[in-house]
């Protein structure tokens, strides 16, 4: 054991984010305002996130980190550490098994079920803070609903590059009220927010916001009649476990132009190598 | 038909103080559909000042303004707002201000129309590059960024994303300030125009009387905060009974 506190965070801290919690699963979409603390790691690494973890960590919990989809990245593997000595709960990298998953730019393959809480990594909550930097501002279109500014930067990415080339932090509506940003997940991952029966938590540490989804809430990626949402994933099959449906990584084998694809979701490619699934370039004793 | 009798915009007794100092006072008018009123004086006579109050840009402290009926400063903000970017327009003196400098041509026109529900890129895009058209600026520049582009061009940038759409009543603050003469000269042909075609009520804020001269069928002239003298323009510009308009009119150079 440790001489922290369970979970790190002191207990009113913890009060103090379940409350804005609860006002985040109030309000869905809506960005709530938090204290966030200093937290042993730097600004980018997910403060956000773990703040939300530990005050919904119960020494009941069983935790999965992932970064990327990967539960063997730096952030993913330093995470994971943190709370294992400081809040002493196992640890799984198995998504079925997990009770809690903090998350980082992907949602896991495997479809999550009720109980469960995913809890996101946000560096930049604000959806339209690249086209209007005035934090006052953008509190006042979010209030009065005013959201044509989002569709200007989907019109420039068509005039630019003939399709909506936004290929991560893809804006969503919620509820038909907020909108929101999905944190860094490829678009591919945005038709998974909606209407999944586990409870969704965003936090930004740096930015001091919190923003959640409550199970089955309607999420819809913004589009244009013309051009409507397209969740594209690289053209392949994962060429470890042979899957067609999940987020691919390219990955550069030599320097001859060699490449292969595997599965970003780590946990899930290897269930399915368990399984005896195969792909183009998978070792036969693997 | 909409009825051309009943005045567009009413404004009566109205008043903005910053502090002690009045930034003007007493100010009370009709704008009827169609009518364009110009508004002139020196600088820190109160026209900024009292142009954005009515646009709603700062709050009043005291007297009335209706638009069509409506109770403007009653208002609630949501409602103030879909007029400003429906029925309502704002032409800025510097595009700067009333362009987004970082994205297109083509978007800066259609944002308006984004913002009022249009979800369709052909219908827009198409509604861009008619507006271009119309303001004079060539097709192929759709997809540059308004820093690309001349003063002049800005300016007319700025145009075409307020009447993209079809508002009734523009509010305008110097559009021609810091525009070299031939440049002035064809914004105001192309101003003259689009307010004769589009049967616009517009609320022209200047210095340059030869401006109000082209646009203006009514004129205020505004000191120290005060309306000191209104009728229609070129009654007031070649028969001026207030001291100050006779100063004002006779400062103009002879070329």
């Amino acid at each position: 054991m440790s001489d922290y506190n369970f979970a790190y965070l002191d207990e009113q801290t913890k009060r103090m984010i379940r409350r804005a919690i609860l006002k985040a699963l109030a309000i869905p979409g809506y960005q709530v305002p938090f204290a966030s603390r200093e937290m042993p790691m730097p600004y980018g690494w997910g403060t956000g996130g773990v703040q939300l973890t530990a005050a919904c960590l119960v020494p009941e919990d069983r935790l999965k980190v992932i970064d990327q989809g990967a539960d063997d990245t730096t952030n993913a593997v330093s995470i994971r550490k943190f709370f294992q000595r400081t809040a002493g709960v196992d640890v799984t990298t198995d998504t079925t098994e997990a009770t809690l998953i903090q998350t980082r730019h992907r949602i896991p393959e495997t479809p999550l079920t009720q109980g469960q809480i995913l809890v996101y990594q946000v560096p930049i909550p604000e959806p339209l803070r690249f086209l209007e930097p005035r934090e006052t501002e953008t509190r006042k279109m979010h209030e009065l609903e005013e959201y044509g500014l989002m569709h200007v930067k989907l019109y420039e990415d068509i005039a630019r590059h003939g399709q909506i080339a936004t290929s991560y932090d893809y804006p969503v509506k919620v509820e038909g009220r907020y909108v929101m940003d999905p944190s860094p997940i490829p678009k591919f991952d945005n038709p998974k927010l909606s209407d999944s029966p586990a409870i969704q938590l965003f936090g930004a540490g740096r930015e001091q916001r919190i923003y959640a989804l409550p199970p089955y809430t309607q999420v819809v990626s913004l589009d244009f009649e013309d051009h409507p949402f397209d969740p594209s994933k690289a053209d392949h099959d994962c060429d470890l476990c042979g899957a067609s449906a999940s987020y691919l990584d390219e990955v550069i084998t030599d320097d001859q132009g060699g490449r292969m694809f595997v599965c970003s979701d780590t946990d899930y490619c290897t269930t399915r190598t368990g399984m005896g699934h195969r792909g183009r370039l998978a070792e036969d004793a693997a | 038909m909409r009825d051309m009798t009943q005045p567009i915009l009413s404004v009566t007794g109205l008043e903005r103080r910053y502090g002690a100092r009045i930034g003007c006072t007493d100010v009370g008018f009709d704008l009827y559909p169609g009518e364009v009123l110009g508004i002139v004086g020196e600088s820190g006579s109160g026209k900024s000042t009292l142009l954005s109050c009515l646009a709603g840009h700062q709050g009043v402290d005291a007297g009335s303004v209706t638009y069509d009926g409506r109770d403007v400063l009653a208002m609630a903000e949501t409602e103030r707002r879909r007029l400003a970017r429906t029925e309502w327009a704002y032409v800025h003196q510097h595009a700067r201000d009333g362009l987004r400098m970082s994205v297109s041509a083509g978007a800066n026109v259609g944002e308006r129309l984004m913002a009022t529900g249009h979800r369709h890129y052909g219908e827009i895009r198409a509604a861009a590059v008619d507006w271009l058209g119309r303001v004079e600026i060539a097709e192929d520049r759709i997809d540059d960024r308004p820093t690309a582009f001349s003063g002049g061009m800005q300016q007319r940038l700025q145009i075409a994303r307020n009447l993209v759409t079809g508002p009734r009543l523009v509010f305008m603050d110097e559009p021609t300030g810091g525009l070299d003469v031939s440049v002035q000269a064809r914004l105001l042909d192309l101003l003259r125009g689009l307010v004769r075609d589009m049967g616009l009520s517009v609320i022209i804020v200047t210095h340059d009387l030869a401006v109000v001269r082209l646009l203006a069928d009514r004129l205020m002239v505004m000191k120290s905060g005060r309306v000191v003298e209104q009728g229609l323009t070129d009654q007031v510009l070649d028969d001026p009974q207030h001291a100050y308009t006779q100063l004002l009119v006779s400062s103009v150079l002879q070329v």
